[in-house]
């Protein structure tokens, strides 16, 4: 049970964090409307520096420790003690490389499309991405407040610059509703520092603190995380968000920025407050219950593909927290395995919408039909993600909603019959919702006129579906990683503070 | 034995001897050729600027038979006053310009409202704090009644004379009870006799309802804030430029002296008054200000609010919530220069840019400076990285170590309700398209420095340390606590 931190030479986590910052920075510097080309390549040198950067974590990474690894540390504010603290575990690593990677993904995808300020948008990614990178390998508060908040401010412009019709009220309430929970939140570190005289994060986990302060400090963190997952019933800022934003910021926003809120769970509150956990299981378990069978049928009823997917987003994101509050190992595991898995399917999902609307201008669903008889090749990939979406074994959505409801039947069958009813609503607005877009005779003389895959296009779905199908049959080296650091986890949880 | 030490007060010498020699040279000046005046003035606030520094010392002494505080507070808050006067003539020469204020008189009376903020900064004694007040509200006042062609300056000019006057008076009165009840009007005296437990209480706290209540007027607290937006909407944007910022430093010193000196024994009483103002404050002032839609007004609003914040740290009645109101009142003046200054740069000749929508598509007109007006929305906002959000971090952190986590609580949703109004700004910015294709000009000193104003503000939200740190210092070497 200790929490000592073992370092090594390359700041490789600084580097995630700052290679794309100062390329985004490069890209506003050099590229203006007129040479667009130029930081398009730019940004492309970027992400593919930022991604490479990542990946020496996974290769070095030892999943035998559950020490903080990668760890660098320097003095940033010693008025307040805070420092500029960063490290991995099993639990963040995966997350920095598959935003990295998303990143890449994102700007690619934008390539051609994005024609107005081109400069600022891949700008606006790839200080985004750095600045998630660093929520997730903080292990200062102030430090991962910093990140967490200033994040909201490329989304905001992404959604409200490039977004569709009614961007301006999505952007707003976007921003609003992740700033009311991390307001608070900001209430709750401030807190634990004056309690325990230091922002270390790793500390918080030791301060032994009474069972009424332990619930007030979860509501603040909970409403915080609640809300950037999100859970019903704050979700609502979601499936407004999505249809606005770009299809670029529909994917960080899924596959990333709904993680973090995840990842607050276990970083946060889970160590921090484990008898407020313990004690508000019920509630956080029934919200989750909630989101997944509710949100299942809102989604059903959806008319626009994007929103349907952003339902789907939040039944999917109540699997991961149904699994990190039933305390077992299969659980939190399954939950984090499902965190990954939704980055890619979703991603995925919102892409191939983004496909769609390239060329149509619209995600409504019965402006769509026939779609496979102009455009095959994408029918057969939306297919295939669509079955991700619905949970197919063999692919990476089956084994993290198999993980949890194995979990969830183990501490109570009928628990993990309700739970399993994703697999069946999952399917139906999924499937329902390709067999409308895709089947059927050409609805239209727009879906006649369709084109296929461009070689930029399928290369890029290509790479993700490989990622899906890779997670679906082989998910163990990803579970490997994670399951020291989720033991030393439970041991945390399982050590009452009071 | 009286002491005089002079160089305790070299700054203020340096400023009355300059403002007196730019009096006379103007009158020799053409109206072409007023720049001469503009640039000497500039010369005597960086030769007060040197002074302040210059003269400072690490242990606090007292000058003028302890009339005139000499510590570091006092050198440190001048330095910053001097900075913040001359920025705001910068970033008003041009607007000045074209509307005829580009006089003499402009420069003399800010260089008079400066020392009268350096007095109040530094006084030792009711007398000279009250004195130091004086000057400064009457060259404001002056200076907003310049602009004669202006029904509305005019209009703001009675108004803030009524309304200061009252106050300048019920802060005398609160005063004259004090010094009724202890004997003295010398600040390190009367804090004495507090400790002590000297003086009749009932006098003690009628006096103190009054002080309060005159220092909530010239901060524009809430229930004394009417003022706030008619002035700062009404007086032309470079008298409302100077007017919400240098001032605000000197108003801390003056709350820091009277209140949390003097008045330091009374701290109980003084408190639980000051969360009320505070509440108020930041609740009021963000709601209103959502409804504006006149920039000014917006701003006066936001003022009202940050100073609600200003007083939550305040009110923590100990060093560290001073050294947090310290720091959000540098921050805020920070954030409030690249405010105004940004309006006066869209302003022109019979334009003035103190609508929202006139700040619609900037980013389609010039990246960069919708980028400057965005640190400084996110900046008032309080999002990180940005040093507004650490000024908010700092009062926060002393209310909750203080035991208020209710009100941090209330202060946070506040600000809540505040990102709202600074995110509409950001949004006509950046979402909405241009209606004003008029180049954006002006001088190139007027650029740099506002780009460094702009970038200091994100400098000081990514490494806020040295100026946090400053405070730490500035008020431990004063020996006030």
């Amino acid at each position: 049970m200790v929490d000592s931190l073992t370092s090594t030479t390359m700041p490789y986590l600084s580097l995630a964090i700052w290679v794309p910052i100062v390329t985004g920075l490069a890209v506003l510097a050099v590229g203006s409307d007129r040479d667009a080309g130029t930081a398009r390549r730019i940004a492309l040198i970027g992400a593919i520096v930022g991604l490479l950067v990542t990946l020496p974590l996974w290769q070095h990474f030892d999943p035998a420790t559950t020490d903080m690894q990668f760890v660098e540390r320097a003095d940033w504010i010693p008025r307040f003690d805070i420092h500029y603290l960063l490290g991995v575990d099993g639990i963040s690593m995966l997350f920095v490389i598959l935003n990295s990677l998303m990143t890449l993904v994102v700007i690619w995808s934008a390539w051609e499309v994005i024609q107005v300020r081109v400069a600022q948008y891949m700008a606006a990614f790839l200080i985004q991405s750095g600045l998630i990178n660093g929520a997730f390998v903080a292990l200062d508060g102030i430090l991962f407040y910093t990140f967490f908040e200033a994040m909201l401010i490329p989304m905001y412009l992404i959604i409200g610059i490039w977004g569709g019709p009614n961007r301006v009220y999505a952007a707003v309430k976007f921003f609003l509703y992740t700033l009311l929970g991390s307001l608070l939140m900001l209430v709750a570190l401030i807190y634990l520092y004056n309690v325990s005289e230091t922002f270390s994060i790793l500390e918080w986990y030791r301060v032994p603190l009474a069972l009424d302060v332990q619930v007030l400090l979860f509501i603040a963190f909970f409403l915080s995380f609640a809300v950037k997952v999100p859970m019903w019933p704050v979700h609502t800022w979601l499936p407004d968000a999505h249809p606005e934003a770009p299809t670029g910021g529909s994917v960080i926003l899924a596959a990333i920025t709904l993680k973090i809120g995840a990842y607050g769970f276990v970083r946060f509150i889970l160590p921090i407050v484990p008898d407020a956990s313990h004690y508000l299981s019920g509630f956080v378990i029934a919200l989750s219950l909630i989101a997944i069978v509710y949100i299942g049928f809102v989604a059903l009823m959806q008319a626009d593909m994007k929103r349907l997917i952003a339902y789907s987003s939040i039944a999917h994101m109540g699997f991961v927290t149904l699994g990190f509050f039933l305390f077992s190992q299969l659980g939190m595991e399954g939950g984090l395995v499902q965190m990954i898995s939704h980055g890619f399917i979703s991603a995925a999902m919102f892409l191939c919408v983004g496909v769609m609307y390239d060329r149509m201008h619209t995600h409504r669903i019965a402006d769509y039909g026939g779609v496979v008889n102009t455009m095959p090749r994408f029918a057969a990939f939306m297919m295939f993600f669509s079955m991700a979406n619905a949970g197919l074994p063999a692919t990476s959505g089956f084994v993290g909603e198999f993980m949890v409801i194995l979990a969830s039947v183990k501490v109570n069958f009928w628990l993990g019959f309700t739970a399993a009813t994703i697999m069946i609503l999952g399917a139906a607005y999924t499937l329902w919702m390709y067999k409308r877009v895709i089947y059927g005779a050409i609805a239209n003389d727009g879906v006649k006129a369709l084109t296929d895959l461009n070689r930029r296009e399928f290369w890029m779905l290509a790479s993700v579906a490989a990622l899906v199908l890779w997670m679906g049959v082989w998910p163990k080296p990803f579970i490997d990683v994670m399951h020291a650091s989720v033991a030393n986890l439970l041991a945390h949880v399982a050590n009452s503070k009071l | 034995m009286p002491t005089v030490n002079f160089s305790a007060v070299l700054p203020e010498i340096v400023l009355l001897c300059g403002a007196s020699a730019v009096l006379l040279v103007d009158l020799f000046v053409s109206d072409t050729r007023r720049h001469v005046s503009f640039w000497m003035t500039q010369v005597v606030l960086a030769i007060a600027a040197w002074a302040s520094l210059a003269t400072m010392q690490p242990l606090p002494g007292t000058a003028f038979s302890g009339m005139v505080a000499d510590d570091m507070l006092a050198d440190t808050l001048k330095f910053m006053s001097c900075v913040a006067v001359s920025l705001a003539l910068f970033y008003s020469r041009s607007y000045c310009g074209a509307r005829g204020l580009f006089r003499g008189e402009t420069f003399v009376l800010t260089l008079f409202a400066l020392l009268g903020m350096m007095v109040m900064i530094a006084a030792g004694s009711f007398v000279t704090l009250y004195l130091g007040l004086e000057l400064l509200a009457l060259c404001l006042y002056a200076m907003v009644a310049m602009y004669r062609t202006s029904n509305a300056a005019s209009e703001a000019a009675m108004k803030y004379f009524v309304l200061g006057a009252l106050a300048s008076g019920i802060l005398l009165y609160g005063m004259s009870m004090i010094y009724g009840a202890t004997g003295s009007l010398d600040i390190a005296t009367v804090a004495r006799a507090l400790a002590a437990e000297r003086g009749n209480r009932t006098i003690l706290l009628f006096g103190l309802v009054f002080v309060v209540s005159g220092i909530a007027f010239k901060l524009g607290a809430v229930p004394y804030h009417m003022w706030v937006p008619d002035v700062y909407d009404g007086a032309p944007t470079a008298m409302t430029l100077l007017i919400g910022t240098a001032p605000k430093l000197a108003a801390f010193a003056f709350m820091l002296r009277l209140l949390g000196v003097a008045l330091g024994g009374l701290w109980f009483d003084w408190q639980g008054m000051l969360i009320i103002l505070a509440l108020l404050s930041m609740v009021f002032g963000n709601v209103v200000a959502i409804a504006q839609t006149n920039i000014k007004r917006m701003l006066a609003y936001s003022s009202i609010a940050n100073m609600g914040f200003l007083l939550m740290g305040f009110l923590a009645a100990n060093p560290n919530g001073y050294s947090a109101a310290m720091f959000y009142a540098i921050a805020y003046v920070l954030t409030s220069l690249a405010s105004f200054g940004m309006i006066m740069l869209l302003s022109r000749d019979g334009f003035e840019a103190d609508r929202i929508e006139d700040f619609k598509g900037l980013n389609q007109r010039s990246p960069w400076w919708a980028f400057m007006m965005l640190l400084v929305m996110f900046s008032l906002a309080g999002i990180p990285p940005t040093v507004g959000f650490y000024a908010k971090f700092t009062v926060i952190q002393a209310a909750v170590d203080a035991g208020f986590v209710w009100l941090a609580v209330v202060a946070v949703m506040a600000s809540l309700v505040g990102a709202f109004y600074y995110l509409r700004v950001v949004k006509v910015m950046y979402f909405d398209n241009a209606t004003d294709t008029e180049p954006i000009e002006a001088r190139t000193d007027n650029r740099a420095l506002l780009s460094a104003n702009g970038l200091a503000l994100l400098v000081f939200g990514i490494l806020p340390q040295p100026l946090l740190g400053l405070c730490v210092v500035a008020l431990a070497h004063s020996g006030l606590l």
